[in-house]
């Protein structure tokens, strides 16, 4: 038979040791394998490895928690990655660069692997409330030439207070700090929070409820990458603790939810996770 | 060698081949399970014709947004993963275990250990393949890459994979040729490797049935989703496929390996060096330097091993060549196989930081996964495929012209993907980064880079259509194959004789 080459050749030491013992062979490849995931993975559970994280990163709301879950349902890390590159034209195009201090509360992580449109790291802040609902509704309404899906089914499905709180508490029992998660607070805190944007939405005379899909969504693509904008700012300043929470140069109407957004670590205001302000490494 | 096979049973009757192994001593007569190579077959042809039609939806939606019909089900984010994973799981993983459970049972001349488990790991291998069909389009996702799948599917891929390891290793233990051929160790890489790598990366807290997250937060999470990540590519899609090779190509080319020693060294080096290469997809990142480093010299690296697998098959072909003329199995063998030296050359290049700052995120990278999906993989199955038909129903193939046809649509579609994907590649990666004489973006409008790429999406969806048309002729001419088509029960000559 012709692929069997060899098996007329004199024995060499590695065909009667390891080409005709499965077990030692199987055993030999286990190890060969384990080894370059032992070198790269294990030292990134140390803290110190890698940079330290940013201090101000603090959890998603619940609110922001069910919108990054319908990001994840829709597949948008598809075509928009989450990670701003150090190098020039990507400052310029998408701001600071994504520091791994900021990433600590993404589970999964969203770097994404494609930019089919543009990276998100850096969105929040970057347009009103009312440009993202037009814009999910008809991406080209707002985007001229852009080849996005229009996402019309987020105007009008519901989020569910019950179905977010099992979101909140699987966050919790992995260590995220929220504290006092009951379906009453969540859906308190999923109000309040969705009442901001529905009342900065409704000044744009648009129309919808606070448990809106769209709404969720709005409430997560608005926070992404402010807390770490915050803290790099901070930091530039020296140590100057100037910058307010949300206060940042553009303006937009959603700095209001950033003051008493459920997330505020000193204030709960009526939310439902309150959440302690640290972020001592990964938890 | 000189045996008869009829249906699904395969009698050796040659006591000279015995000789030359002690283990296989006694001229018993061996029954294969051939059944169970015609389901994996059948679900191989199936699979690659659902992954690679929703491949061209998908491409076509990039052109026209509105192919996705305005529905939640088939949007893009929502069928990506679909496509991948069809094209992986379903498509890859089938070819696998066809050509694994043929050439395992007639390397180690003993039937399967257990025919339950044989048929256990079709048909849950088969759920699964519906579940992800079913999930994916309802947004029911772990939104990492190639691990799409909810916990509950997860847990059933973990659970078939242990029955075939179990029916794997059992029947290597129960063998009568004590030597292991190449190929085998490459299945073993595959047995194991792949449930190490499917169930840390999957390690997550449910929240419902459907939805779950990850144990590892942020980078940690996205180091191992990329562990995971590229060693699926490394696993999954190259090591089972080049055990494939190690088999069928000396089969069809009927010559032996060329080198006996090149075979051991790039067998260990691969296995020891592609674990290493997940960091190079998190370059730019905030992840450590040396991480970084660590991934970008590996994947440097596995370029040896990975053209010591090319040449070897490639230099089997010795003395052999003229056959490439009139043979469609070498001719998709020799394709095959040159695509996998260019992809593997291709992606060491595409891991040094320099020209990763250009590549990643851009269309380059679709181009170089589709060298190797389209070049390496899929060529190699169709030669696989074309090569079992008419051994597994014992006839000829019922239009064996159709075979170089479809030959020449996947070559020329092949072509086309990647070198519009080049193109686009290039185009979005260098207006990404233009700078004008002020310093400030040359292109600050990002739909204006988008509408730059048009062309090359529709030179590519032509690129998938062509490949996809091929791969129906393949799928028909298999029909009238099974079916009897013409010449009914005549032995394919002259290579069932030799089986």
């Amino acid at each position: 038979m012709s692929v069997q080459n060899g098996s007329e050749k004199k024995d060499h030491w590695h065909r009667r040791l390891l080409e005709g013992r499965v077990g030692l062979f199987a055993v030999l490849t286990t190890v060969v394998i384990s080894i370059g995931g032992i070198v790269e993975i294990v030292p990134m559970f140390s803290v110190r490895a890698g940079p330290p994280p940013l201090e101000g990163v603090t959890p998603y709301s619940p609110l922001e928690l069910a919108g990054r879950d319908i990001y994840i349902r829709e597949g948008c890390y598809t075509c928009h990655s989450q990670m701003v590159r150090p190098m020039r034209a990507e400052l310029q195009r998408y701001g600071e660069w994504t520091r791994a201090g900021e990433l600590v509360y993404d589970r999964p992580f969203q770097l994404g692997s494609r930019r089919i449109g543009p990276d998100l790291q850096r969105v929040g802040g970057k347009y009103p409330d009312a440009w993202h609902y037009e814009h999910m509704r008809e991406p080209r309404s707002t985007s001229p030439g852009s080849i996005m899906p229009a996402y019309p089914w987020l105007l009008t499905r519901r989020i569910d207070a019950r179905d977010v709180t099992r979101s909140v508490t699987a966050m919790q029992r992995m260590g995220v700090p929220y504290m006092g998660v009951t379906e009453e607070t969540v859906a308190s805190s999923l109000r309040t929070q969705g009442g901001i944007i529905t009342r900065s939405l409704a000044a744009m005379n648009i129309e919808t409820e606070p448990d809106r899909e769209i709404v969720a969504l709005i409430a997560y693509l608005q926070r992404l990458g402010r807390d770490g904008s915050t803290a790099l700012e901070r930091r530039a300043l020296d140590g100057t603790d100037g910058a307010a929470p949300g206060s940042d140069a553009s303006g937009d109407p959603h700095d209001a939810v950033r003051g008493q957004a459920p997330r505020n670590p000193h204030g709960p205001a009526g939310a439902g996770s309150e959440v302690s302000g640290t972020t001592a490494g990964q938890p | 060698m000189e045996k008869s096979e009829r249906g699904g049973v395969a009698v050796m009757t040659d006591a000279r081949e015995a000789k030359l192994e002690p283990f296989a001593r006694s001229p018993v007569a061996a029954v294969y399970d051939d059944d169970i190579v015609r389901k994996f077959f059948g679900a191989t042809v199936l699979w690659a014709l659902v992954g690679m039609l929703v491949g061209v939806v998908v491409a076509l939606q990039l052109v026209w947004p509105a192919a996705n019909g305005g529905v939640p089900y088939t949007s893009f984010g929502r069928l990506r993963p679909l496509h991948t994973n069809a094209v992986i799981f379903a498509f890859t993983g089938n070819i696998c275990f066809t050509g694994i459970y043929y050439s395992l049972q007639r390397l180690l001349k003993v039937r399967m250990w257990s025919d339950t488990l044989s048929q256990l790991h079709f048909w849950g291998w088969q759920a699964i393949i519906v579940l992800a069909a079913v999930t994916l389009p309802l947004g029911m996702t772990q939104a990492k890459e190639y691990a799409e799948l909810i916990w509950p599917i997860d847990l059933l891929i973990a659970v078939v994979w242990v029955i075939f390891a179990v029916n794997f290793f059992m029947t290597i233990a129960r063998r009568r040729v004590q030597h292991l051929y190449v190929a085998i160790w490459f299945y073993i890489s595959f047995v194991i490797t792949i449930p190490v790598l499917h169930i840390v990366n999957s390690l997550a807290v449910p929240a419902t049935l459907a939805r779950s997250y990850p144990v590892f937060a942020g980078l940690t999470d996205g180091l191992v989703q990329w562990w995971y990540g590229h060693n699926a590519v490394g696993f999954f899609l190259t090591t089972p496929l080049l055990g494939l090779m190690y088999y069928f190509l000396p089969r069809a080319a009927e010559r032996p390996v060329y080198s006996y020693r090149l075979s051991i060294v790039h067998f260990w080096a691969l296995v020891f060096l592609y674990i290493w290469a997940g960091p190079h997809h998190l370059l730019y990142s905030a992840l450590p330097e040396w991480a970084q480093t660590l991934g970008m010299v590996f994947s440097i690296m596995l370029l040896a091993p990975s053209w010591g697998g090319m040449l070897n098959g490639l230099l089997t072909l010795k003395g052999a060549w003229d056959r490439v003329r009139t043979d469609p199995v070498l001719k998709f063998m020799v394709v095959a196989v040159s695509f996998y030296g260019m992809a593997t050359f291709e992606g060491p290049l595409m891991s040094i930081r320099a020209v990763n700052g250009l590549a990643h995120y851009t269309n380059w990278v679709i181009g170089h996964v589709h060298s190797g999906a389209l070049g390496w993989v899929g060529m190699i199955s169709f030669a696989v495929l074309y090569w079992l038909a008419p051994r597994l129903w014992n006839r000829p193939l019922a239009k064996p012209g159709w075979a170089t046809t479809h030959f020449w649509l996947a070559t020329v579609g092949i072509v086309l993907y990647t070198v519009s994907m080049w193109a686009a590649g290039l185009t979005e990666g260098l207006m990404w980064r233009a700078v004008d004489g002020a310093g400030q973006l040359q292109y600050p409008n990002f739909t204006e880079i988008v509408h730059q790429l048009q062309p090359f999406y529709v030179l590519r969806l032509a690129g998938g259509v062509l490949y996809l048309t091929g791969a129906v002729m393949m799928a028909w001419n298999f029909v009238l194959t099974a079916r009897g088509g013409r010449g009914d029960s005549i032995p394919s000559s002259p290579a069932t004789a030799t089986v």
